[in-house]
């Protein structure tokens, strides 16, 4: 089959685009082309230049220089009006929903001329399901699962009749059989002829879809491949242009209760929060525990109730068997528990402070940073840098503010400063949330170092690769309920989806 | 070509050093060209204003001592506001804390009239610190308990303020022997309670003295203590600030407290000294003008040192102009505002970078 497409002629031709930015060539004389009917995966670190290239795609940016054509004739979009006209769709990683309104409402909202109510709406029903995403067109945004919200993104697109369909990101907001149902919708669109180009980090997902990538590094294609014929490995390794360093894990027997959480329940700190219900867990030295589910389920909140952020009932949190649910963040880190929060710039660092005082922000207490008040700048300094020299920081030096800093690199130092402080139990969120795959992989076995020393681990994440590979146990949060948690070894994707989906009692159900 | 602003990825060090010094040439030209329509000569205006209250034969050696009056209080209250500003609590109301605490203090010395004791005038001063805090913490309590919002509480606050003024300078604290006229009895004619000059002849009072003080307690402050960096935190990062131990309600005590102290002790120097009795009109402004002072001097404890002087210059420059080229009242404000926006438009080099960009072909 790919033997024929080989022959036909490109849907999509690139030929040398470039584009600078001030200081950066986010593209590159990047060249390739995309045929009718294939999934073509694009694939990069941060900061590759996917999204530069797809938006040239989509009329969003213009390139300097190299020209694209569509079908053979000249294709140069001003607009991603012009770029749709042409059948380029797009479906943004992040959604552009009115929650307030309907289905059909929201979906009349993207077009550019969209056709009267009633019948918009039985075209929604009957593409949504000729294409496997039953959609309701009167529900309310608002009420719909993410899964259901990226829907109506792509019913959006495909009502458009597009003859190329750019996914960014798609699967980062869906649980395992939410991908399943996604990937055989792209799959029956391919086979109608439709192009899809497929921008994704995760490498699994990338070899079961597509059947030709295109590997970027520095805004430079520098390989194109079959995803099905490579390892996940060797993609990776394709990525960042080095050999990949993956954890490895000396398993230790648990040791005694580090941390215990009995029934605690905490009502949501603002109006959109999740109230955490009930949760109850034990966790043992030199264990790692991996908390998955789809975000907005409790995620924050629970690393806020363990921070010390917001303060849980009474008798609800015990760390050593010692109650800290009292107790304020630094209290807390003075016994040994540390957290590094998703949200880089803003929460676990302020953005415009140097990292010296970003190390002194959490490193105050068990650094002992401070005397009797007065701060010891010199002291904060040297941790500073020990955090950039041990955890690989890519910066000038401490003085630099932290939003100067690449995404990947910050995270490093974050989770750096957390763990250097020795803690016995460490909480993180999402600990590799748009990290590059190397620097990935060193926070992970930073993570597996740490429990390996004989400190307990909670790892919370929306990456099942990711805690599959550094848990001892799983467990996933839904709406603010803890599943039972489970070991990690020897759990399926069914389990893993179940327990994210909110069935508590897998044996019972089995 | 079109301009195209770019954001550097730390605030430039050198321009925020030279900002405030092009600002000031800012105002100079445009403050020159309004003076200049007004049918005056700009330079000699200029003149006038920034250079003859310090070194004019005949004004100079009047001005020079009210340089540091006028800058003393300006200086004292903006300090404490400028600890509030970085954390994000927005003290708008140190005009009703530096009347109440005036108010408090003075009456502490008239009640006590006319003992004579050393203790007194350094009670007064407490009294008056005191009267400031206890009028700050209003708004204070009332964001912690019920999360109003203390810009408008201490705002309102200061008319509320204002009104008790009028109504103790008319009663409670009228000048038993003052034959009926409003106002209090005179601290000039009161030595234990007077808060003269330090140095004769410079302006030097005990008001300018803890106005350094304060300087270098709040430098040291923000510089090395643990406090001031949580103050720093809670202004640019709130939630970093919670995540690392921050109390949110204690740090707006601490900053509205401290901000309404030191208004208060201002109130009383200005009172107790160049102002010499409560009097219904005693205030001047000090507690609005010292909002300007704190940013012009980017709410930095040496920044706002220099900012306060140039204010006071610009007050008194601004008097000597009207006085000599009859030059109208609002034009003087309308120069000072002149300042204020040109720094704050000028801060924009801090940050971003001025770009050239070619118009692309559409």
């Amino acid at each position: 089959m790919s033997e024929t497409r080989a022959t036909e002629p490109a849907l999509l031709g690139l030929e040398g685009l470039t584009k600078a930015y001030p200081g950066v060539l986010a593209n590159d004389d990047v060249s390739f082309a995309i045929r009718p009917g294939e999934i073509h995966a694009l694939l990069g670190e941060n900061g590759a230049g996917k999204s530069t290239l797809v938006k040239m795609i989509y009329g969003l940016v213009r390139p300097d220089r190299g020209r694209m054509t569509m079908r053979g004739a000249p294709f140069a979009p001003v607009s991603p009006a012009a770029a749709r006209a042409e059948g380029v769709a797009m479906v943004f990683q992040h959604f552009s929903l009115f929650e307030a309104l309907n289905v059909a409402e929201n979906i009349a909202l993207g077009m550019d001329q969209p056709p009267p109510p009633r019948e918009l709406a039985s075209r929604i029903r009957e593409v949504s399901t000729a294409y496997g995403l039953p959609l309701d067109p009167d529900r309310r945004v608002g009420d719909l699962s993410a899964g259901e919200r990226q829907r109506v993104e792509i019913i959006r697109c495909l009502l458009q009749d597009p003859k190329l369909l750019i996914m960014d990101e798609p699967t980062s907001v869906l649980t395992p059989q939410e991908v399943e149902i996604l990937f055989r919708t792209l799959r029956k669109l391919a086979g109608e002829g439709t192009a899809i180009l497929y921008i994704s980090h995760k490498l699994e997902e990338i070899r079961a879809l597509c059947e030709h990538a295109t590997i970027l590094r520095l805004g430079r294609v520098v390989d194109t491949c079959d995803p099905r014929e490579k390892s996940a490995r060797e993609l990776a390794e394709m990525m960042v242009g080095e050999e990949l360093h993956v954890p490895v894990r000396e398993a230790g027997a648990p040791g005694e209760v580090a941390l215990e959480l009995c029934g605690l329940s905490m009502p949501p700190a603002s109006e959109f929060g999740t109230p955490l219900r009930d949760i109850s867990l034990t966790l043992r030295k030199g264990e790692v525990l991996g908390i998955g589910g789809v975000a907005g389920n409790g995620q924050d909140e629970l690393l806020a109730a363990l921070s010390g952020e917001s303060l849980a009932p009474a008798g609800t949190i015990r760390l050593a068997r010692r109650d800290i649910s009292r107790l304020q963040p630094n209290q807390r880190r003075a016994l040994g528990l540390l957290a590094a929060p998703e949200e880089r710039l803003g929460h676990a660092a302020a953005p415009d402070m140097s990292l010296t005082e970003n190390a002194l922000l959490t490193g105050a207490v068990r650094e002992r940073l401070t005397r009797r008040g007065f701060i010891d700048w010199a002291g904060a300094r040297a941790f500073a840098s020990r955090i950039i020299e041990a955890f690989d920081v890519r910066t000038p030096g401490p003085e630099v503010a932290a939003r100067a800093l690449s995404g990947g690199n910050l995270q490093k130092f974050v989770i750096g400063r957390e763990v250097l402080q020795a803690p016995d139990v460490l909480v993180v969120n999402q600990p590799t949330w748009g990290v590059d795959a190397s620097a990935a992989a060193a926070i992970r076995q930073a993570l597996l170092d740490l429990a390996g020393r004989g400190a307990a681990v909670v790892a919370i994440s929306q990456d099942l690769d990711e805690l599959m590979e550094i848990s001892d146990r799983f467990t996933a949060l839904n709406e603010g309920r803890l599943a039972e948690p489970r070991p990690a070894r020897g759990l399926n994707v069914e389990e893993i989806g179940l327990m994210m989906g909110g069935a508590h009692d897998l044996e019972a159900s089995a | 070509m079109m301009f195209r602003l770019e954001k550097r990825p730390s605030p430039s060090r050198f321009w925020a050093a030279v900002t405030p010094v092009l600002a000031v040439l800012a105002t100079m030209i445009a403050g020159g060209v309004m003076f200049w329509l007004l049918g005056k000569d700009p330079f000699e205006t200029i003149r006038i204003i920034f250079w003859d209250p310090l070194f004019h034969e005949t004004f100079g050696p009047y001005s020079r001592p009210q340089l540091l009056v006028k800058a003393g209080p300006l200086i004292l209250i903006a300090i404490g506001l400028s600890l509030g500003f970085r954390a994000g609590i927005w003290n708008i109301g140190a005009e009703g804390q530096y009347i109440m605490g005036a108010i408090i203090g003075a009456g502490l010395g008239l009640a006590v009239y006319p003992t004579e004791s050393r203790l007194i005038f350094p009670l007064m001063v407490v009294a008056g610190g005191f009267g400031g805090w206890a009028w700050a913490m209003i708004p204070a309590l009332l964001r912690v308990r019920f999360g109003t919002n203390e810009i408008l509480v201490s705002l309102m606050l200061v008319y509320v303020a204002e009104a008790f003024l009028a109504s103790v300078s008319q009663g409670l604290l009228r000048n038993p022997d003052g034959m009926g006229f409003p106002g209090s009895r005179n601290f000039k004619d009161y030595p234990a309670a007077h808060n003269g000059e330090i140095l004769a002849g410079t302006g030097m009072h005990w008001g300018v003295a803890a106005a350094l003080v304060a300087v270098i307690f709040a430098h040291v402050l923000l510089s090395r203590h643990m406090l001031g960096f949580q103050v720093r935190l809670s202004g640019g990062a709130p939630r970093a600030a919670r995540f690392a131990g921050v109390r949110p309600a204690r740090l707006v005590l601490f900053c509205l407290g401290t901000s309404g102290a030191l208004a208060g002790m201002a109130g009383l120097f200005e009172v107790s000294g160049p102002a010499g009795q409560i009097s219904i009109d005693f205030n001047s402004g000090y507690g609005f003008t010292a909002i300007i002072v704190a940013f012009l001097g980017r709410l930095n404890p040496l920044g706002i040192l220099l900012a306060g002087l140039l204010m006071a210059l610009t007050y008194i420059g601004g008097e000597l102009a009207s006085l000599m080229l009859g030059i109208p009242a609002a034009a003087i404000q309308l120069f000072q505002g002149m300042l204020l926006f040109f720094l704050l438009a000028m801060d924009i080099f801090t940050n971003f970078r001025i770009r050239l960009k070619k118009p692309e072909a559409a």
